[in-house]
């Protein structure tokens, strides 16, 4: 609210900008100096004239992925919420699924990448498929402990008032479970990425709708590693934008009323 | 307290109020309010609508339930601040808005259960004299669970002391004094002299248990 005078939030923003400067400056100096060359370990503006030159390539390559990533989180954020929410309906019904949500999440996606892409016709529904199973567990586990964790008192309130299942729920339970469903959000944007750049090299699609993860094969296999970087850069500043995204919306939500994103009373 | 408000069903014996059984008299006929130790607001909900809860899970219809829910937050003295979030009030705030959200469906009983045990001194002497007009304004029947002798002296018309496990009543105290009671009346030879009486009870069940 009173950000501009706020000297913590300016230096938020310009502390890590500047160790960001300090770092090209110091690898773009160790690249000139030791003359480096480019197949090995590429300058900064050797990668960013790469980035600025295969534009059209690596744009097309980030949409996909991101692309993927996308639609990977949306499923996960809603399937993952339905069945946190079936959880919650009994303790039977947790029990005997948790498990399997476990399952799911301790398996490592490289194992299960190929079978998914044999199994699934569609490439990028395989791929889809792989991100979502990678992104889904955080959501489950975040939100089923969120929707748990109501106000004892709020419940016994709830009940005194004759409040039906169906009210305790929209009423106490979800409004209650946002702050820890957003958590889980946090956590399964990053996850969803990676998912898809994994599922993107054990998929190794090339052709049109080839992602990221392809273009970083493909230019280890040329020794193009300007190119290489440049993808890299674009998969870390994809990923963080995603997890940006995901902290402005838990703020823009939560912002009046729960502890976690209040601005220090003043 | 939870007896009365039916979360715990007795293990002997019936309840009985204004002369008939609870579990028939009891339920939508009369009206039950109860404010708990926290003040236990919702806290991604406005003071209004926190207050508003009870008539909301009820169906009351908007306008109705908005003029209830203004009235009732008049009644405390929060007719200000009912766009604020409860993390924006004081903790006797926050236990005002908690006691209109008990008024609001104006009740025939409100159970209040050590409601100002957690707050100051002062704020709770401050609370207990708006909760003793309150009470002589609207002609309810209030049972207030406290820990403090000069809480329930100072507040009640008769003050029944319970001795600890096993939770009996051990004795009944009529305190005629006249409403509305003020600061004078806690400083008074009358009001020392009931809260001698009931620490003494209370002293009495501890050396017997």
């Amino acid at each position: 609210m009173n950000g501009s005078e706020d000297p913590s939030r300016l230096l938020r923003f310009a502390a890590p900008a500047l160790i960001a400067v300090l770092l090209v400056a110091l690898w773009q100096w160790l690249v000139v100096a030791y003359e480096v060359p480019p197949y090995i370990v590429p300058s900064p503006m050797v990668v960013l004239r790469t980035l600025i030159a295969d534009r059209a390539l690596l744009a097309d390559a980030l949409s996909v992925t991101v692309g993927i990533a996308l639609t990977a989180l949306a499923i996960a954020t809603v399937v993952g919420t339905l069945v946190a929410l079936l959880f919650v309906q009994s303790r039977w019904i947790e029990m005997s699924l948790f498990p399997y949500a476990v399952l799911l999440q301790v398996t490592p996606i490289v194992a299960i990448a190929p079978l998914i892409i044999i199994w699934v016709k569609d490439t990028r529904v395989a791929l889809v498929l792989c991100a979502t199973v990678v992104a889904i567990f955080p959501i489950i586990a975040n939100t089923t402990l969120g929707l748990r964790s109501a106000d004892h008192g709020l419940l016994n309130l709830f009940r005194m008032c004759r409040a039906s299942r169906w009210q305790v729920l929209l009423r106490l339970r979800v409004p209650g479970a946002l702050p820890y469903f957003f958590g889980g959000l946090r956590i399964a944007s990053g996850l969803a990425l990676i998912g898809a750049v994994v599922a993107e090299f054990v998929a190794g699609t090339g052709g049109q709708g080839a992602g990221l993860a392809y273009q970083i094969l493909l230019a280890g296999m040329q020794l193009n590693i300007p190119r290489l970087f440049a993808a890299l850069f674009l998969i870390a500043a994809a990923g963080i934008a995603l997890f940006a995204g995901t902290v402005w919306l838990s703020h823009a939500v939560l912002s009046r009323w729960h502890e976690s994103e209040a601005v220090a009373p003043g | 307290m939870n007896l009365i408000a039916g979360l715990v069903t007795p293990t002997s014996g019936t309840l009985s109020w204004w002369g008939g059984d609870f579990a028939t008299t009891g339920g939508p006929g009369r009206r039950l309010g109860f404010v708990f130790q926290a003040p236990t607001l919702m806290p991604w909900a406005r003071v209004a609508a926190n207050v508003r809860l009870p008539l909301d899970l009820a169906g009351v219809e908007r306008t109705a339930a908005a003029a209830s829910t203004d009235a009732a937050l008049r009644q405390v003295g929060l007719a200000d601040f009912t766009r604020h979030f409860p993390r924006e009030l004081s903790g006797g705030m926050q236990m005002r808005a908690s006691i209109a959200r008990a008024l609001v469906t104006t009740p025939d009983l409100l159970l209040m259960d050590e409601p100002f045990g957690a707050l100051d001194e002062f704020t709770r002497q401050r609370l207990d004299g708006e909760l003793s007009a309150l009470w002589a304004a609207r002609g309810l029947t209030i049972v207030f669970v406290t820990h403090s002798v000069y809480e329930a002296v100072f507040l009640s018309t008769r003050v029944a002391v319970m001795s600890p496990r096993p939770g009996r009543i051990i004795a009944d105290i009529a305190v005629d004094e006249p409403f509305p009671r003020s600061d004078d009346f806690r400083v008074s030879t009358a009001f020392a002299q009931r809260c001698r009486q009931v620490s003494a009870l209370i002293a009495g069940a501890d050396a017997m248990a």
